[in-house]
């Protein structure tokens, strides 16, 4: 099985999140196009991985998705505080770092 | 014994401090600790004296002091025969000083610190003979300055006394940076040592160069020409009879004075190749010598202080002392300096006899004292005719060595001017013991022989005085035997002659002569024209001589004058023109530097540059933070982009 699918596949679960990340306006949304992101260099590593018969790409990907699920955690907590304290997670509100 | 001789000046360094710390406890204020000191150094220096005579073994050692390099600095000791000598002189001098000081002093109220000057004193100058090397002949002989000064000063209440005693100071230091700058030339010539035998050795040897020598030794006779009063630096000695007359006696007299004597006999390698005295003819050291003989025996004709009279007399016999180590009569300068320091102390304690009888210094205050003090009378006569060269007491022998020697080593000029002085001495002396001790009383009160303790000393120095010289009559000759120079490995010697019957007898009558005009002049009173003195052209000779050759007034006038006059107003002008105008320049530069740095460089350039910065800051920060819209997403798009651009820059460029 050639690897341009995998491929193709992983550069469109990364432009989605890249969209995602850009232009959704919710936070929790944002969180999700950030882990389709990184579930778009998964595909890839594992794919490389697969296709070199390397574990170390497997490895990462390992990695990746373990610390992906800190980074969730940790944002949904934010997002979760945000909400709390404003009534809504509309990021385009949410500019107190304005310089 | 002899290698003890460390003991002699300890003993009476002890007794200064004992003095000075416990002498007003004392039952006698702390004269008896001096004499006892002084009399114990007395018989050990005999004993030191009679083991060279038995054995004439050299002791020379010496410890170090300390150490720099390869430079060792020592302390230590030479004894033969001329130190011998110098050691028997010194205490006895010393001791019948003591003895006659509990007489004079009696009754003063500085009598114990009188006393440990007198103990320091003796000490110091019994230091400076025992020395081995010249930096500690140097620090005795600099003591002895000191002590000088202290007992000058004595009576200091009197400004007359104080600035006597400053004079003297001042004086002998002019010579003493001579002295200095002469050790330091041998030093150096020498290989960096201060040891007088490798020095004399080296000297002798021509190890160090002529003009070396020359340098050395004139600079030497500078410190010489200082302590031991040599013309012009003699005027400060006269002056030196304000101190109490013992004092007179002992330092003026005969040992201080001597030391410069002692140094050049001491180091006589050094002068004897440096001044080319084997030569004969003229050198520097025999023309000042031949000059202080005569020109201050003249000056004794007009003094009417009698203790003036004897002052310059021993600057006119110090001058033959210097004179005879000139000409290379080495035995017969160590011998006259050995039979003076007698006689002189003698007269010395004898003035200061009358003195201490008829309250005056001056002999028109005196006369006639004959009848009331025999004892002194009979030995100051003693000293006189010793010191006049009449034979055969003491000064006869040793002057005629002197003469002896000009004439056999080529210095005719010594010679006439030797006797020149000779004549001389023996006119004023028979002047002064005329005016003091014949015709009448023109004093006040009614005058007294001296207690015991003034008139013992007169009399245990009279038997010396008189009989001293015949050690080294013909014949005899054990002086000359037992004091001679030598430094061990080396084959010098100065050269002896053999006593000359004419001569002797010539320099006799001339002696005789001289007294014979004193009587004729100052006791019959029937010489001719005596009022000769009084009209010119004769007055201006007298007055030439009243005025001691005005070299006080060249001294004050010319040299201490051109300090305090134009010197000092030339220092004043450039002080106020040069020295102020620098001063004022620096400041009117410094102010113009000031301004400038303020208002350039600190105001435009350090200012210019924190202020850019503080703005710079500013601006960059007003555009940046544009950038800083606080949206997250806005960040995450530059960023997108940024990496974007990488991506496509990687692509392009690879």
């Amino acid at each position: 099985m050639p690897i341009t699918q995998y491929l193709f596949l992983s550069a469109f679960l990364f432009c989605t999140g890249v969209y995602g990340v850009l232009a959704r306006r919710n936070g929790v949304l944002v969180l999700m196009s950030i882990e389709l992101m990184l579930n778009a260099v998964n595909i890839n590593l594992v794919a490389f991985s697969a296709r070199l018969s390397d574990a170390a790409g497997q490895v990462f990907a390992l990695f990746v998705i373990a610390i992906a699920a800190a980074e969730v955690g940790v944002g949904l907590a934010i997002v979760l505080l945000i909400y709390r304290n404003r009534v809504g997670v509309n990021l385009d509100e949410i500019d107190l770092m304005k310089g | 014994m002899a290698e003890k001789a460390w003991l002699i000046p300890l003993l009476p360094a002890l007794s200064y401090f004992i003095i000075l710390l416990f002498g007003k406890k004392m039952p006698k204020g702390g004269s008896e600790s001096g004499i006892i000191a002084v009399g114990t150094s007395f018989v050990l220096a005999l004993i030191v004296a009679a083991q060279w005579i038995k054995d004439e073994h050299i002791v020379d050692q010496h410890l170090t002091w300390w150490s720099n390099g390869k430079v060792h600095i020592t302390l230590g000791q030479h004894v033969d025969g001329l130190t011998a000598m110098m050691f028997v002189v010194v205490t006895f001098v010393s001791l019948m000083v003591h003895i006659y000081s509990t007489g004079y002093m009696h009754g003063d109220e500085r009598f114990t610190h009188f006393f440990a000057a007198l103990s320091l004193f003796t000490a110091s100058m019994l230091f400076m003979v025992l020395a081995d090397n010249l930096l500690q002949l140097m620090i005795g002989w600099e003591l002895v300055g000191l002590c000088s000064f202290m007992l000058i000063g004595h009576w200091f209440e009197e400004k007359n006394n104080s600035s006597a005693a400053l004079k003297a100071f001042f004086t002998t230091r002019t010579g003493d940076v001579g002295l200095m700058l002469g050790i330091i030339t041998l030093f150096f010539a020498a290989g960096q040592h201060f040891s007088i035998q490798l020095i004399n050795k080296m000297a002798l040897e021509h190890e160090i160069s002529h003009g070396l020598l020359l340098a050395g030794a004139l600079l030497l006779f500078l410190g010489v020409m200082g302590k031991s009063a040599q013309v012009p630096l003699h005027i400060w000695l006269p002056d030196a009879m304000a101190g109490p007359t013992p004092v007179s006696a002992l330092i003026h007299a005969a040992t201080m004075v001597v030391a410069g004597v002692y140094l050049v006999a001491r180091v006589y390698g050094v002068f004897w190749e440096g001044f080319s005295i084997g030569h004969g003819g003229l050198n520097w050291m025999a023309f000042i010598a031949g000059l202080t003989m005569v020109l201050t025996a003249a000056l004794a004709f007009v003094q009417d202080d009698i203790k003036r009279v004897l002052a310059y007399s021993t600057v006119s016999q110090l001058g033959y002392m210097v004179a005879a180590l000139s000409v290379g009569a080495w035995t017969a300068g160590v011998f006259h300096l050995f039979t003076h320091a007698f006689f002189k102390a003698l007269l010395f304690l004898g003035s200061g006899s009358v003195i201490h009888a008829v309250h005056s210094n001056n002999m028109s205050e005196m006369g006639g004292l004959k009848k009331y003090m025999p004892q002194t009378y009979w030995t100051f006569v003693i000293g006189t005719l010793a010191l006049a060269g009449i034979f055969p007491l003491a000064g006869f022998w040793s002057k005629d060595e002197i003469l002896l020697g000009a004439t056999k080593n080529g210095y005719p000029y010594i010679f006439v001017l030797g006797l020149i002085g000779a004549f001389m001495t023996a006119c004023y002396m028979g002047r002064c013991v005329i005016l003091t001790f014949h015709g009448e009383y023109r004093g006040h009160g009614h005058p007294h022989e001296s207690p015991r303790s003034m008139t013992v000393p007169l009399l245990l120095l009279a038997i010396p005085s008189a009989l001293i010289g015949l050690i080294n009559a013909p014949g005899v000759l054990k002086f000359a035997h037992w004091v001679r120079f030598e430094v061990p490995g080396v084959e010098f010697e100065p050269p002896e002659h053999k006593f000359a019957v004419p001569l002797a007898t010539f320099s006799f009558l001339v002696a005789v002569a001289g007294l014979a005009v004193a009587y004729w002049v100052f006791y019959l009173k029937t010489a001719p024209n005596k009022g000769a003195f009084e009209r010119a052209p004769l007055r201006t000779v007298k007055h030439v001589l009243v005025e001691k050759y005005y070299l006080d007034a060249l001294f004050v006038g010319g040299v201490v004058g051109a300090i305090k006059g134009p010197i000092a107003r030339a220092a004043y002008w450039i002080n106020q023109n040069v020295i102020d105008g620098v001063v004022n320049a620096v400041g009117v530069g410094a102010k113009l530097v000031g301004r400038f740095t303020y208002d350039v460089i600190d105001q435009k350039g350090v200012d210019g540059i924190v202020n850019g910065i503080g703005v710079g800051a500013s601006e960059t920060g007003g555009v940046l933070r544009l950038v800083q819209s606080g949206r997250v997403q806005q960040y995450a798009l530059m960023l997108f982009a940024a990496v974007g651009l990488l991506g496509l820059a990687l692509i392009l460029f690879t």
